[in-house]
């Protein structure tokens, strides 16, 4: 794709436009995609970081034609590998912002060891998954996101596996930055992108995406307006989790669970709730939340910092240099014996 | 002791001297026969001769103690003239249990010198190895010049003095005992030893102690003892051209001209890999020189290493990965992505037994056909193989030189015999090794992704943080020039075209094929890899015999030097050694439409020369090629050769 933009002269300020590519955007017209990619381009204008210093990273999927629609450099690579190609950009140069755009089938399913394994290491990589519960871009098989029973063109008596939770696998795999948000939530997400172009290390955000064609609707349930407040909770850091339309419904812990509690209830009040805590070490509580399926908890689940990996292998390097001194090619090549033939 | 061991000097008794040796120690897999192998190679590189070594691991880490699949060896061959392998046979064997005796008696020269440690030929030692009798006593030795010592109680007795130690941790170093013995047999210094000890053991002084006493005992053993002063050698340097020298294998050559390939191109090295054998050294070895900048990633599998590596090129490093066997398959998909965004990596292939889990210590040759063609569509990449071990340093910078010129990818084909096998290596200076400064496009002005350069087809290097060149890569076809998105069905015949065209003008600068040995020959032996040096020897010994044979050796395997034609069909009779069952053959006949002969040996050993020699008295005798296992029809290996000493 040849650029449209001459060289970046430290424009006064960046906007939407400038990472709007030349190519048509080619979802389905009604297609959930849209939503984010502009919510991106918004929030990737106002970060102050020059355009030639972003990456967008995607593997293969209708999400993941991101890349071509946005005005930086891009990499649409390989079916569930963009985490490893992420982590060689990365680790090649730190101080891009490296965005990897992934989907529930790329991710989770034939990438699912790559993001594991990006997220333990913690690269600094902000992973978004768009989660439509579906294959769109083949034409709509179940995946591993599907709900047990879903009848789809490959599973035409109901598929049988039991669905991953994404928020749960990405806390199991150690992600320092987990989030969820939806398509239709233009201010949320976008605040939830600016969190995570702020966070060092690897961010992992579930948006709950909405594919017209092939899964219409997975989430309306959750995400309709006229229900949406009874069934989901956003999470605050800091603040108790109270719910419903009425701000009359919490999670209260009962045991090792969590249930729904109504306030003024049998005594109930905001002191029995769960207060959140984004930002604790011990992931247990984000991984409670993560469970809770109705409501459905929105926001973010962690935020903790780490070293992140690329940072550290530099750090390496260096530190080796520091200890043994610049590497000598001379003196390498002769190793510790050698012998001279005159 | 002590006073004893001042006396050690060089040549005490009348030595024979001899052209050439070959010498196999073997044992348990924790006898540390790799060690005493390792070091009596250095101590003879050092001084002065020429040699070549076949480690032989087995695939178990620790197989059951003293069975027959627990036992490694190690073999070398030094001379006082140019030598290309490690011997067809070895003239000296020291073994130490008697699965070591079982499996390797049978390929001891007549009248050759074995060394038992007798210490575990007993009834249940015995027993395991699947002996009845002893073979020390049934006169089934006889053949050979024997010498039954219980190296492991000599070696005790030499450690006497050490309190600090074990009985068990004294035992084990009945192997530096034998080092010392085999040192004596050689007259080789022990000073070489004796200083590696004192690093190894740095923080164990005790061992490194321990360790001493049983070099200098074994030495002064055969010193003091009447048998051995007949079988005292000496092997005189042999000529070299000036420089400075020392000893290399063929996965530390490699790893170097990476870390070469780094410092002569100015870029940055991104090394991704997944341990498997036996490639991993490259990894161990590069994680080392992290002071050169190099950055190493042990990936969470074979398929990310690759796809990191293909993601570290985008980004403007130097960009290696590295396998083996089923390694190999599993970075298909990510090498077709770098052949379609036309970015420049590296993917070092050490060659091991296979299909599958194989033969993974052995070494075999079976994966030209693969890394050539083992990727999905028309995805043409550049492949190169070196011939010996020291080869592995200049083909790894000419790996790295060729990707980054033409953004492409290129296999390196190592394998196991390179890969552990050591040769003696003249020490370039950094200034004299080629230099390849890396431009990377800056220029918005008139920039395209996909504009090529007319003479070598290769696109512009863009890498991320560059201003105003913003750009996106992808697998989905390319349009020419502008790099977007195209489902055109002319333009991907086009760009199908132009990928393979950028590839083969790779052919427009290598060097032509250069014919070594008879001008006037009837029969020519062309090969790849790290047959080099058993065709080379395997032609001396039929010149030996009048038969005037000629050879070529292959390094550059895709695009191949334009002369490869010319040449095959030049000669009467064409002759192809492959270790695996004649993928070079197939691409030779394919290309040039001639009658190549294939001479196939895939047991995870390399070619002996003697092997070479009758492939070569059979084909022009008419008469079939031996080939492996196969039914009915065989060629026969009837020829008799000396061991080429
Ligand atoms: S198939 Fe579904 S996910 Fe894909 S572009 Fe169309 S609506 Fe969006």
């Amino acid at each position: 794709m040849s650029s449209t933009a001459a060289p970046e002269t430290p424009k006064a300020k960046l906007t939407k436009a400038d990472f709007q590519s030349d190519q048509d955007v080619r979802w389905c017209p009604g297609c959930g995609d849209y939503a984010i990619l502009s919510a991106a381009q918004q929030v990737f204008a106002g970060l102050g970081i020059p355009r030639q210093n972003f990456v967008m990273v995607s593997g293969i999927g209708c999400s993941s034609r991101f890349p071509y629609y946005v005005n930086t450099y891009g990499f649409h690579t390989i079916h569930g590998r963009a985490p490893a190609v992420a982590t060689g950009i990365k680790m090649a140069n730190p101080e891009l912002q490296v965005w990897l755009i992934t989907g529930d089938g790329d991710a989770l399913s034939i990438g699912g060891n790559h993001l594991m394994h990006a997220l333990r290491r913690n690269v600094d990589l902000k992973i978004l998954l768009f989660n439509n519960r579906i294959y769109g871009l083949t034409k709509g098989q179940y995946s591993p996101t599907s709900e047990v029973g879903k009848v789809t063109k490959s599973t035409p008596f109901g598929s049988l596996d039991h669905p991953v939770n994404p928020i749960s696998l990405a806390l199991a795999c150690e992600a320092t930055f987990v989030a969820r948000t939806a398509d239709i939530y233009q201010q949320h997400l976008q605040e939830t992108l600016k969190a995570a172009a702020a966070h060092k290390g690897s961010v992992f955000i579930e948006i709950l995406q909405n594919c017209i064609i092939f899964n219409d609707g997975a989430f309306k349930d959750v995400t309709d307006r006229a229900i949406r407040d009874d069934k989901q909770v956003l999470l605050e850091h800091g603040r108790p989790l109270i719910f419903g339309k009425g701000h009359d419904k919490g999670l209260r812990f009962n045991g090792l669970d969590v249930e729904v509690v109504q306030l003024g209830k049998d005594g109930v009040t905001e002191k029995d709730l769960i207060v959140h805590d984004a930002y604790a070490e011990n992931q247990t509580l984000a991984y409670l939340l993560s469970r809770v399926e109705n409501p459905v908890p929105m926001g973010l689940f962690r935020n903790v910092t780490r070293p992140s990996f690329e940072q550290r292998a530099h750090a390496q390097v260096d530190e080796t240099i520091k200890k043994y001194g610049k590497g000598d090619l001379d003196k390498l090549l002769k190793g510790k014996e050698t012998w001279t033939v005159n | 002791m002590t006073a004893q061991l001042d006396r050690l000097s060089p040549a005490p008794a009348k030595r024979q001297v001899l052209k050439s040796v070959t010498v196999r120690f073997a044992g348990d897999s924790g006898d540390g026969v790799q060690i005493t192998g390792g070091q009596f190679t250095n101590t003879t590189a050092i001084a002065g001769n020429d040699l070549a070594t076949l480690p032989d691991f087995p695939a178990e880490i620790r197989a059951p103690a003293g069975t027959l699949p627990g036992v490694s060896g190690f073999q070398i061959q030094f001379s006082s003239a140019d030598i290309h392998t490690p011997g067809d046979q070895p003239d000296v064997l020291v073994v130490f249990n008697p699965a070591a005796l079982k499996v390797h008696l049978g390929d001891l020269a007549p009248n050759g010198l074995l060394i038992c440690d007798t210490s575990q030929f007993d009834k249940a030692h015995l027993a395991k190895a699947g002996y009845t009798a002893n073979p020390l006593e049934d006169g089934s030795l006889t053949k050979f010049r024997l010498f039954p010592i219980n190296i492991t109680e000599k070696t005790l007795a030499a450690l006497r003095s050490l309190e600090s130690l074990s009985t068990r941790e004294k035992q084990r170093c009945k192997n530096f005992y034998a080092l010392g013995m085999a040192y004596w047999l050689f007259n080789r210094p022990i000073e070489t030893t004796l200083r590696w000890i004192e690093d190894k053991f740095k923080k164990e002084p005790d061992i490194a102690e321990a360790n001493v006493l049983a070099l200098k005992g074994g030495y002064a053993y055969c010193e003091m003892t009447d048998t051995f002063q007949a079988v005292a050698y000496e092997i005189p340097p042999a000529p070299t051209s000036k420089g400075t020298y020392r000893n290399l294998s063929g996965n530390q050559a490699l790893a170097m001209g990476l870390v070469a390939a780094s410092a002569r191109s100015g870029l940055p090295l991104f090394y991704g890999a997944y341990p498997i054998t036996p490639a991993s050294d490259i990894l161990h070895e590069l994680a080392r020189h992290k002071n050169f900048g190099v950055v190493t990633f042990q990936a969470e599998d074979e398929i990310a290493a690759a796809a990191a590596t293909v993601g570290a090129a985008f980004a403007g490093s130097l960009a290696v990965t590295s396998s083996a066997g089923p390694g190999i398959a599993l970075k298909s998909e990510a090498v077709s992505l770098a052949v379609m965004t036309e970015l420049p990596i590296v993917i070092v292939d050490v060659q091991r037994g296979g299909p599958s889990t194989g033969l993974p210590t052995k070494t075999e040759q079976a994966d030209l056909l693969f890394t050539l063609f083992g990727r999905h569509g028309e995805a043409p990449v550049c492949l190169l193989a070196p011939a010996t071990p020291g080869e592995c340093f200049q083909y790894a910078l000419e790996a790295c030189r060729i990707a980054v010129k033409y953004m492409t990818p290129v296999y390196l084909l190592s394998d196991g015999y390179l890969a552990n096998g050591a040769e003696p290596w003249r020490v370039p200076a950094a200034a004299e090794l080629p230099q390849f400064p890396v431009k990377f496009e800056t220029n918005p002005e008139g920039f395209h992704p996909y504009k090529r350069d007319p003479k070598t087809l290769s696109r512009p290097w863009a890498i991320p943080g560059t201003p105003g060149l913003e750009h996106r890569l992808g697998g989905i076809e390319k349009r020419e020039i502008t790099g977007n998105v195209s489902y055109d069905p002319e333009n991907h015949e086009r760009m199908s075209v132009l990928r393979r065209d950028k590839v083969n003008r790779i052919a427009e600068e290598i060097p032509l094929l250069e014919v070594e040995g008879d001008k006037d020959a009837e029969i020519l032996l062309i090969g790849w890899g790290s047959t080099y040096g058993a065709i080379r020897a395997g032609c001396e010994l039929v010149r030996a015999r009048g038969v005037k044979a000629a050879q070529v050796h292959l390094r550059h395997l895709h695009p191949m030097p334009k002369n490869v034609g010319a040449l095959v069909k030049k000669y009467k009779r064409v002759l192809c050694p492959e270790m695996n069952l004649g993928q070079l053959s197939v691409l030779l006949r394919a290309e040039h439409l001639v009658d190549v002969i294939s001479l196939n040996k895939i047991q995870g050993q390399p070619f002996k020369a003697r092997e070479i020699a009758a492939g070569i008295l059979n084909a022009l005798d008419g008469k079939p090629v031996k080939q492996p296992g196969a039914s009915g029809a065989q060629g026969e290996d009837n020829h008799e050769f000396d061991s080429g000493a």
